[in-house]
């Protein structure tokens, strides 16, 4: 395994590599959909470069502990506002979740709908290509348009682009005060209906969420706020049903944690599926798949699917505007069905022509993110 | 400003080009007179103008595609333009270039409540996107201050800013999905009404790509419920360092204004004079504006206003009414028209990290008095994005080119203390050949090659936003 203790020695890691890399942080994505090759661990760069909360920047290394990120923001009463998912629950593995992890597969919780992604609060990287380059693109402020976007396009690019060195973000205050709304006994198109509803409501809902039978609304604010809001959101859902107020704040930060890592699919042997759709879709996407376990979240905007081990979730859920990738399975299914939604084909051409650009020989990550296209292997 | 000589055998062709456009759009659509195309010699950077080729205004996005495949096999290099406010020279012509202009695909295309979005065709306004939606109290959230004119097709290439983007980010955080058309003429889709990608984030990397990567024709917007109100409070104070503390205080309260507004003093004694605000004579003034319900902004106001204390203002002037907004908003929406009554001026539009704020404005006051003219500093303090007024004399000679000069050290210093040269304007022309000194030629090189990919033939806007002589070979090939 090479584990490089530096951006240069990560670049001669790179340059000197004869054949594919399989790039990991902490490990904790597992190693069924891991690429055959040699490990590269980008775990030995770690560190918070630079941290200033009165400008809501903090720049770190690409294999700090999300945790130790996480604890130093709080320090300051601040917090990464889009909710990084913890996957150790859902896969079932170990090992330590990663900033840079976190990034290369732009993962983001419940408050995805109010603050964006994680790709939205990333506004630098250094990477190193495919050739061993180090690269930059954006920078330390939250207000950039000097040149083309990289940093997007790296979150997310599971490192078949570049293996990310160093990140940085723009955090935001924790919130004084949290607060659960819940109701329960709504089918799933009159919770998403209720869901839509708060959504399109000025209460500055921050998580929307329907599992197990019960409807969830978060709310965040000071004190006052929180209280009017929940009170306000009451009278204006009261035709769904009556709902109750948790502002516990143990309690309402454990739930919300439970439905952004996906814990009710924990020990279970389904294959685990998230599917992206427009929230009004939600209910008849369910619908196409009657044997699932399903949880809703981003107000019914994104689905995870419980299925039976090997189902093909897309061909039973057909044409439809979203994709839908395999979060947990077997290698042979993911192998069979693909990890990712198959793009259309100029959308393939296109992404496959970037990876050829920055991974000319084809050795980062190859197969991760698609099956055709430059990286056949 | 140096633009690429014009490919002389496109130009002695002009007459075949037209006719092949012509075959292919409305008999208005196509603009070819020498006296018709001068209205397309530039934009709102208006110190430079190039007459185009010829310039189209197709309908659709089947007729911007046709467009584009007839100059893509012609080899005809092709400026897309939205409304011309670019302050970037985004949409300056060449004299071999044909000007695509979207403005006549301005519909709104579908409207969903529900699901928080809105379609349109990018020729519409930004204001208009909003307008679309106002009845039912939602609102697109990004408002560059051209909002009134500028396109939502400009606003996307350009991955507009505003006001308002601390709390609701900018262009890029609330598109969700674009029909583009490539440079070969190929229709294609990127998202849509749901959210992130399922492959790599194609629609990051269109957004802010200056128009060179591909023309977007049709736009999926989140749209928001508008908040029950909102006020500002305006706060002055005797130093810069004291005001830049108090941003910074405020912020780690773990209040979100919507918007910490900036200005120093030569910008408070221009807009007072021109708008009569009553702002005081100080050094520094803020304007920190928050959303909620009356009594949740009496709350966010109150933590602030005991911040502000703490610094010692010289003014405290809380909103209570709507009235009391709209001055306390008066004199800085006025900044720029009062800074125009004094001279010509040049707007730019770095980025800093807000920690320096003291240290660049003690720098732009050494450098203005070096230079010797006048600036006055404009400052979306929450994220720090500065808009410099250098004020010159258009009729002077040698003027422009002083200003300009004292404009490319105020972006240099912008890097030098870890910010970057454009915040929300683009890059265009104006700063193109600034770009090496954010980047080197390794970090460059992977963006030109991202227009490989896209734009293999160098034809879309090609020169813009990279310095010419990076980009050479490529647009010689």
């Amino acid at each position: 395994m090479l584990r490089p203790q530096s951006e240069a020695e990560l670049c001669d890691a790179v340059r000197g590599a004869e054949g594919p890399l399989w790039i990991e942080g902490g490990g904790t994505r597992g190693p069924a959909r891991a690429a055959k090759g040699t490990r590269l661990s980008v775990s030995g760069l770690s560190g918070i470069t630079l941290y200033e909360p009165g400008a809501l920047t903090l720049v770190a290394q690409a294999g700090t502990p999300v945790a130790q990120i996480e604890a130093a923001l709080a320090a300051e009463n601040q917090r990464l506002a889009f909710e990084p998912m913890d996957h150790r629950a859902v896969l079932g593995t170990e090992g330590t979740p990663t900033i840079g992890g976190v990034v290369a597969a732009n993962v983001s919780g419940p408050r995805r709908i109010q603050v964006g992604a994680c790709r939205d609060a990333l506004i630098g990287v250094r990477f190193v290509d495919g050739r061993g380059d180090a690269i930059k693109n954006g920078g330390r402020v939250m207000k950039n348009v000097t040149g083309y976007d990289l940093v997007k396009l790296m979150a997310g690019s599971h490192g078949t682009l570049g293996v990310l060195s160093e990140v940085s973000f723009k955090v935001l205050p924790q919130s004084a005060v949290r607060a659960t709304l819940s109701t329960a006994g709504l089918d799933v198109a009159r919770a998403i209906a209720a869901l839509s509803a708060a959504l399109g409501s000025p209460f500055e809902i921050s998580g929307a969420a329907h599992r197990d039978d019960v409807t969830l609304l978060r709310i965040e604010g000071f004190e006052a706020s929180v209280k009017y809001r929940a009170e306000r959101l009451q009278q204006l859902l009261s035709g769904f049903g009556d709902w109750s107020v948790d502002m516990n704040a143990a309690e309402v930060d454990a739930t919300w944690r439970d439905i952004a890592n996906a814990t009710m699919f924990a020990d279970t042997d389904e294959d685990v599926w998230r599917i992206s759709v427009m929230p009004g879709d939600g209910a008849a996407m369910a619908a196409r798949l009657p044997e699932a376990r399903v949880m809703f979240d981003w107000g019914g905007g994104l689905i995870w699917a419980g299925v039976a081990p090997g189902t093909d979730l897309r061909a039973a859920l057909g044409d439809f505007r979203g994709h839908a990738t395999l979060v947990r399975g077997a290698a042979e299914t993911h192998a069979a069905l693909g990890t990712f939604h198959p793009e259309p084909a100029p959308l393939a051409a296109i992404s496959a022509g970037l990876r050829a650009q920055f991974d000319p020989r084809g050795i980062l990550n190859p197969g991760r993110m698609g099956r055709t296209g430059a990286h056949g292997g | 400003m140096e633009m690429p000589i014009p490919n002389a055998f496109v130009i002695d062709r002009k007459a075949d080009i037209v006719a092949r456009l012509q075959a292919v759009l409305a008999p208005d659509a196509v603009i070819h007179e020498e006296h018709e195309v001068r209205a397309y010699e530039c934009d709102a950077l208006t110190a430079y103008r190039c007459p185009p080729l010829c310039a189209v205004l197709p309908s659709s996005t089947a007729e911007v595609a046709a467009v584009l495949k007839i100059c893509f096999e012609e080899g005809v290099p092709v400026v897309p333009r939205g409304s011309g406010t670019s302050l970037a020279g985004g949409a300056l012509p060449t004299a071999d270039s044909v000007i695509l202009g979207v403005a006549r695909m301005n519909d709104v295309l579908e409207t969903d409540y529900a699901n928080r979005f809105i379609r349109v065709q990018t020729g519409r306004t930004n204001l208009s996107v909003t307008g679309a939606v106002e009845e039912e109290d939602f609102f697109y959230a990004p408002d560059p201050s051209s909002q009134l004119a500028c396109a939502i097709a400009g606003n996307i290439a350009m991955n507009s800013g505003g006001a308002h983007c601390l709390k609701y980010g900018v262009t890029t955080n609330n598109l969700m999905g674009v029909t583009m058309v490539t440079m070969e003429g190929e229709i294609v889709e990127i998202g849509g009404a749901y959210l992130d990608s399922g492959g790599l984030d194609l629609l990051g990397l269109i957004c802010g790509s200056e128009g060179q990567l591909g023309v977007v024709t049709e736009a999926t917007l989140r749209i928001l419920r508008k908040p029950e109100g909102a006020r500002p409070v305006l706060i002055g104070f005797d130093s810069n360092e004291v005001a830049g503390e108090c941003v910074s205080d405020i912020i780690k309260a773990g209040v979100l204004p919507v918007a910490i507004e900036f200005m120093d003093r030569p910008c408070i004694r221009a807009t007072e004079a021109f708008a009569h605000a009553g702002y005081p004579d100080c050094e520094a003034l803020l304007i920190v504006e928050v959303e909620g319900s009356d009594a949740e902004i009496d709350e966010q106001l109150s933590v602030i206003t005991e911040i502000a204390r703490s610094h010692d203002p010289v003014e405290l002037r809380e909103s209570k009414s709507a009235e009391e907004s709209a001055r306390i908003w008066l004199g800085r929406k006025s900044a720029f028209g009062a800074m125009g009554q004094i001279n010509d001026y040049m707007c730019l539009d770095g980025t800093i990290p807000v920690s320096s704020l003291p240290h660049v404005l003690k720098r732009i006051g050494e450098m203005s008095k070096e230079y010797g003219l006048d600036v006055g500093n404009v400052f979306h303090a929450g994220d720090g994005n500065m808009h410099p007024l250098i004020l010159f004399d258009a009729n002077k000679d040698g003027d422009l080119e002083k200003c300009e000069a004292f404009g490319a050290d105020i972006l240099r210093l912008c890097v030098e203390v870890g910010g970057c040269l454009t915040g929300e304007h683009g890059v265009g022309i104006e700063k193109r050949d600034l770009m090496g000194d954010q980047y080197d030629d390794v970090d460059l090189e992977a963006q030109l090659r991202v227009k490989d990919v896209f734009d293999p033939k160098w034809l879309l806007n090609p020169a813009k936003v990279f310095p010419l002589a990076a980009t050479e070979s490529r647009r010689a090939a």
